[in-house]
C-alpha cells in the first residue's frame, strides 16, 4: 500500500493514506467471501420477513419454521446466484444486455424493431392491433372470474381513471399533488348529495349521469380555489398545499356527520337509464359497470392525447422543463398550470361519482390519504408523462396484491408492493413505459451530459 | 409621439437596419427613474435608460450591479416599486413577461435556460410559440444564422455545449419576431473563441434590424459591439456615453476591463502628461 501512496509525491502522506483507507473500504474492493456473506445475512432476513408470523403462544415457532422451511432455502439459493451472477459473469451479462439494446436501437435487426417497423409502416397492422385490443377490452370481463370483475371495476378501472387525471398533473405539467383523492371524494359526495342520498337533501334529485357534469364543475371549481393562489408556488410547496387539502376534505367529510355520515357513512343510488321507450338499471353485477368505464375511459384517452399534442400540450411541456424560460417564449404559465390542474381534478371528480354510484354506498374512510398516495405511485411506476405507461403502471400494481392474495399473508402484500417500488426506482426511475422526453433524461444522464461547454472551442462556425 | 404605433397588435418587427424615426420620435424602449427590490434589498435606486431603434446598447456593471434585475424588469418578469417603463412611448411596467413576447420583446435570460430535454428543433418551435405556426422563413434565418443549430437540430438541448445552447437560446428568442432583443450576459462561462463568434452574429442580427440591449461584464466585447453603453453600479447609472467614448475611458478600462495595472498605469501617466 506504501508503494502506490510514495509514487504520488512529497507531502501527500496522510491525505493519500486516507483515501487508501476509504478505497479499501468501498463494497466492490473487499474479498468476495464478505460480499458473499452480506448477501446470504440478507437471505436470512428476508426469510424471516416473508415466512411465517409467528404467535404469542409459542414464540419460537415462526423461527423455527423459517430456518427449517423451504422458504429459506429458497432465498439463500437467490442470493447465492446474485452473487455468483455479480462475481464471475457479470461481464458477460453486461456484454449481452448491450447487445440486445443496440440491437433494439437499430430497429431493423431483432424481432422487436421488426415490430415496429411493421407498426409504423402498415396503417392496418396498427388499425388491426388496435381493434384487437379493444376486443380483448371489451371481452376481458367475460373471461375472468366474478372476483376478478370486481377488482377490475372497483380497482383496475377506478384507478386507471384516476391515474389518467394524475398524469396530467404530474406528468404532463410537472406539479406534485398529493392530494388528488380530494376531489375524488368531491367526486362521490356530489354523488351522494344530488341523488338525495345524503341527510342533507339537495334542491332537485339528480340522476347519477347528470351528476357527473355538476361534479366535472363542482371539481374545476374547487381546483380553481386551490390552484390559484398556491399554484404559483413551485414543486415541494405545491404538495404540501395540496396535502393540506386532501386532510381538509378527509376531515370534513369524516367529521362533519349530520352532512355527510362521516364513517358510517351513505348509501347512494345506482346508475339508471330511463328513455321512456328503454330503460337499463346498473345492478350489483359489476360487468356493466365495466363497460361504462371503458367508455369514460376509452373517452379521456382520446381526448388527453389530442391536449398532449395540441399548444396546450407544447406549453405544459415547457412549463415542466422551466418556468421562466416558458414565460420569456410567451407562455402564459399560471393559466396552464391551473389549466392541468383543474383537469386532474374534474377527472378525479368523475371517477368519485362511478365509484360512489357503483359501490352503492360511501363513508370517509374511502377517501384517505394512501389512495391518493396510492395513484401517484401507479403514474410513477408507469412512467410518467405516458398514458400506456400509467395504464400499465395501474393495471400491474393493483393485479399483483391481487395475485398475491392466496399466496401471502394478507398483511404482507403491501410490504411486497413496496419492495418492488423501491426495486423499479433504483434500477429503472423512469417507471416501466417512459414517455419519450422522460427517455431522453435517462439517457442524457447515462452519458453523463450535463450543460458542460467542451464543444465548440475547437471547431469554428462554418459559414 | 404621434408617430407610435399601437400596442395591440405588432407581429412584424420594424422596418430595416437603423431606419425608424429620427432623434425625435419616442425611443423604442425608456426607462424612467426605475426603482425595483426584493424584499428589503433596493436592487435599483433610479434608473433612467434609454434605446433607439436600430440601436446596440450596452449595460455594464459588476456582478450583482442590478443588470438582470433592469432586463427582468423590462421583460416584465419584475415590476418596479416605482418608475416607468415605457416600450415605444407606452408603459408596459406591470405587463406579466408572456404578454410582452406578443409586443416584440424577446428575453434571452440569464444562464441560457434551454428547454434541456426538447431537441434544438423543438426549442426552436417553442420560441415561435406565440406566433400559432413557426414561421418558415424565422427559422431559415436562425440556421443561417447559426449553421452549427441546424447541424445538431435533432439532437436533446441539454447535451449541447456552453456556447451551442447560448446560439440556441438567441435563436429561440429570434424565433418570436421580436422588435428588441434582450441579453442577459451571452458571454458568460463561455470561450473567448465562442464569445467572439456569438458576437458577431449578434451584429448581424441587429444589421438585419433588431434593436438590442446587451447586457455584460465583459465589457470590451460589448462595447466594440454596442452604440452606446451604460455602467450600473449598485443600482445606480454612474456613467453613459458613446461605445467608444466608454472604451477607452480610463475609469472604465480600470475597472471593467480588467486591466487593472497596465490601464492605471497608463492612466497615470497620461495624467502626469497633461
Ligand atoms: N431574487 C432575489 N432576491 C433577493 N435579492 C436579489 C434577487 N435577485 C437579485 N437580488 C439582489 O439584487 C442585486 C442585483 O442583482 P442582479 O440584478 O442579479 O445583478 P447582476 O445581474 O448585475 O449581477 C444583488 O444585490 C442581488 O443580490
Ligand atoms: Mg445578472
Amino acid at each position: 500500500m506504501k508503494a502506490t501512496t510514495v509514487s504520488r509525491g512529497k507531502g501527500g502522506g496522510p491525505d493519500m493514506s486516507a483515501a487508501a483507507r476509504l478505497r479499501a473500504t468501498r463494497w466492490y474492493q473487499q474479498p468476495r467471501w464478505r460480499r458473499l456473506a452480506a448477501l446470504l445475512g440478507t437471505a436470512l432476513l428476508g426469510a424471516q420477513v416473508t415466512g411465517r408470523e409467528g404467535s404469542s403462544s409459542d414464540i419460537f415457532l415462526a423461527l423455527k419454521e423459517n430456518t427449517t422451511g423451504t422458504g429459506m432455502w429458497i432465498w439463500l439459493g437467490g442470493a447465492l446466484l446474485v452473487w455468483v451472477l455479480r462475481e464471475f459473469v457479470s461481464e458477460q451479462l453486461a456484454a449481452g444486455w448491450a447487445g440486445v439494446r443496440e440491437g433494439a436501437r437499430a430497429g431493423a435487426s431483432g424481432p422487436l424493431g421488426r415490430g415496429r417497423e411493421l407498426w409504423r409502416s402498415l396503417p392496418w397492422v396498427r388499425v388491426a392491433a388496435l381493434t384487437a385490443l379493444a376486443v380483448f377490452l371489451v371481452l376481458l370481463p367475460l373471461l375472468v372470474t366474478r372476483h376478478w370483475q370486481q377488482v377490475l371495476v372497483d380497482q383496475i378501472g377506478i384507478y386507471v381513471l384516476l391515474v389518467i387525471g394524475l398524469n396530467v398533473v404530474v406528468g404532463w405539467a410537472g406539479m406534485l399533488d398529493l392530494g388528488f383523492i380530494a376531489f375524488f371524494a368531491i367526486g362521490a359526495y356530489s354523488a351522494a348529495y344530488w341523488t338525495g342520498s345524503l341527510p342533507v337533501e339537495p334542491p332537485v334529485v339528480l340522476n347519477n349521469f347528470l351528476v357527473i357534469p355538476v361534479a366535472v364543475v363542482t371539481c374545476l371549481v374547487a381546483g380553481v380555489l386551490l390552484g390559484a393562489p398556491t399554484l404559483r408556488l413551485r414543486g415541494d410547496y405545491l404538495a404540501i398545499v395540496t396535502l393540506g387539502f386532501h386532510e381538509m376534505v378527509y376531515l370534513a367529510a369524516r367529521n362533519w356527520r349530520d352532512t355527510t355520515g362521516g364513517t358510517s357513512g351513505a348509501s347512494v343510488d345506482r346508475f339508471e337509464i330511463d328513455l321512456g321507450f328503454w330503460s337499463y338499471r346498473w345492478g350489483l353485477d359489476p360487468v356493466p359497470y365495466y363497460w361504462l368505464l371503458l367508455v369514460v375511459i376509452a373517452l379521456l384517452i382520446f381526448l388527453f392525447l389530442r391536449l398532449e399534442h395540441s399548444r396546450v400540450g407544447r406549453a405544459w411541456t415547457a412549463i415542466r422543463e422551466d418556468e421562466v424560460a416558458a414565460a420569456a417564449t410567451g407562455v402564459d404559465t399560471v393559466r396552464f398550470k391551473l389549466l392541468a390542474f383543474a383537469i386532474g381534478a374534474s377527472t378525479s371528480g368523475v371517477a368519485g361519482v362511478i365509484y360512489a354510484s357503483k359501490l352503492g354506498f360511501i363513508n370517509s374512510e374511502l377517501f384517505v390519504l394512501l389512495f391518493s398516495i396510492l395513484v401517484l405511485s401507479y403514474v410513477i411506476f408507469g412512467g410518467m408523462g405516458s398514458i400506456p405507461g400509467v395504464l400499465l403502471g395501474a393495471a400491474i400494481l393493483i393485479w399483483l396484491p391481487e395475485a398475491m392474495r392466496d399466496q401471502v399473508p394478507a398483511q404482507d402484500r403491501f410490504m411486497y408492493l413496496g419492495a418492488l417500488l423501491v426495486v423499479m426506482m433504483i434500477y429503472r426511475p423512469q417507471g416501466l413505459l417512459p414517455s419519450r422526453r422522460r427517455r431522453r433524461e435517462l439517457e442524457m444522464a447515462e452519458e453523463g451530459a450535463g450543460g458542460a461547454d467542451s464543444l465548440g472551442t475547437s471547431e469554428g462556425r462554418r459559414v | 409621439m404621434s408617430a407610435k404605433p399601437s400596442l395591440e397588435k405588432r407581429p412584424e418587427p420594424g422596418p430595416g437596419p437603423g431606419s425608424g424615426p429620427g432623434p425625435d420620435g419616442p425611443p423604442l424602449l425608456e426607462l424612467r427613474d426605475l426603482h425595483v427590490g426584493y424584499g428589503a434589498i433596493e436592487a435599483l435606486k433610479g434608473v433612467d435608460l434609454e434605446v433607439r431603434r436600430g440601436e446596440v446598447v450596452a449595460l455594464l456593471g459588476a456582478n450583482g450591479a442590478g443588470k438582470s434585475t433592469t432586463l427582468k424588469t423590462v421583460s416584465g418578469m419584475l415590476a418596479p416599486r416605482s418608475g416607468e417603463v415605457l416600450l415605444h412611448g407606452e408603459r408596459i411596467d406591470g405587463i406579466t413577461s408572456h404578454q410582452l413576447v406578443r409586443f416584440g420583446l424577446g428575453h434571452v435570460p440569464e444562464g441560457r435556460r434551454v428547454f434541456g430535454r426538447m431537441t434544438v428543433l423543438e426549442n426552436l418551435h417553442m420560441g415561435a410559440y406565440r406566433l400559432r405556426r413557426p414561421d418558415p422563413a424565422d427559422l431559415e434565418r436562425v440556421f443561417a444564422l447559426f449553421p452549427r443549430l441546424h447541424e445538431r437540430r435533432r439532437q436533446v438541448a441539454g447535451t449541447l455545449s456552453g456556447g451551442e445552447q447560448q446560439m440556441l437560446a438567441i435563436g429561440r428568442a429570434l424565433m418570436g419576431k421580436p422588435e428588441l432583443l434582450l441579453l442577459d450576459e451571452p458571454s458568460m462561462g463561455l470561450a473567448p473563441l465562442i464569445v467572439q463568434q456569438i458576437f458577431g452574429i449578434l451584429r448581424e442580427i441587429n444589421e438585419q434590424g433588431t434593436t438590442l440591449l446587451l447586457v455584460e461584464q465583459n465589457a470590451t466585447q460589448a462595447l466594440q459591439l454596442a452604440d452606446r453603453g451604460y455602467v450600473l453600479e449598485t443600482g445606480e447609472l454612474v456613467m453613459s456615453g458613446p461605445a467608444g467614448e466608454l472604451l477607452s475611458d480610463p475609469r472604465i478600462r480600470a475597472a471593467y476591463l480588467g486591466e487593472h495595472v497596465e490601464a492605471e498605469a497608463e492612466a497615470e501617466a497620461e495624467a502626469g502628461r497633461g
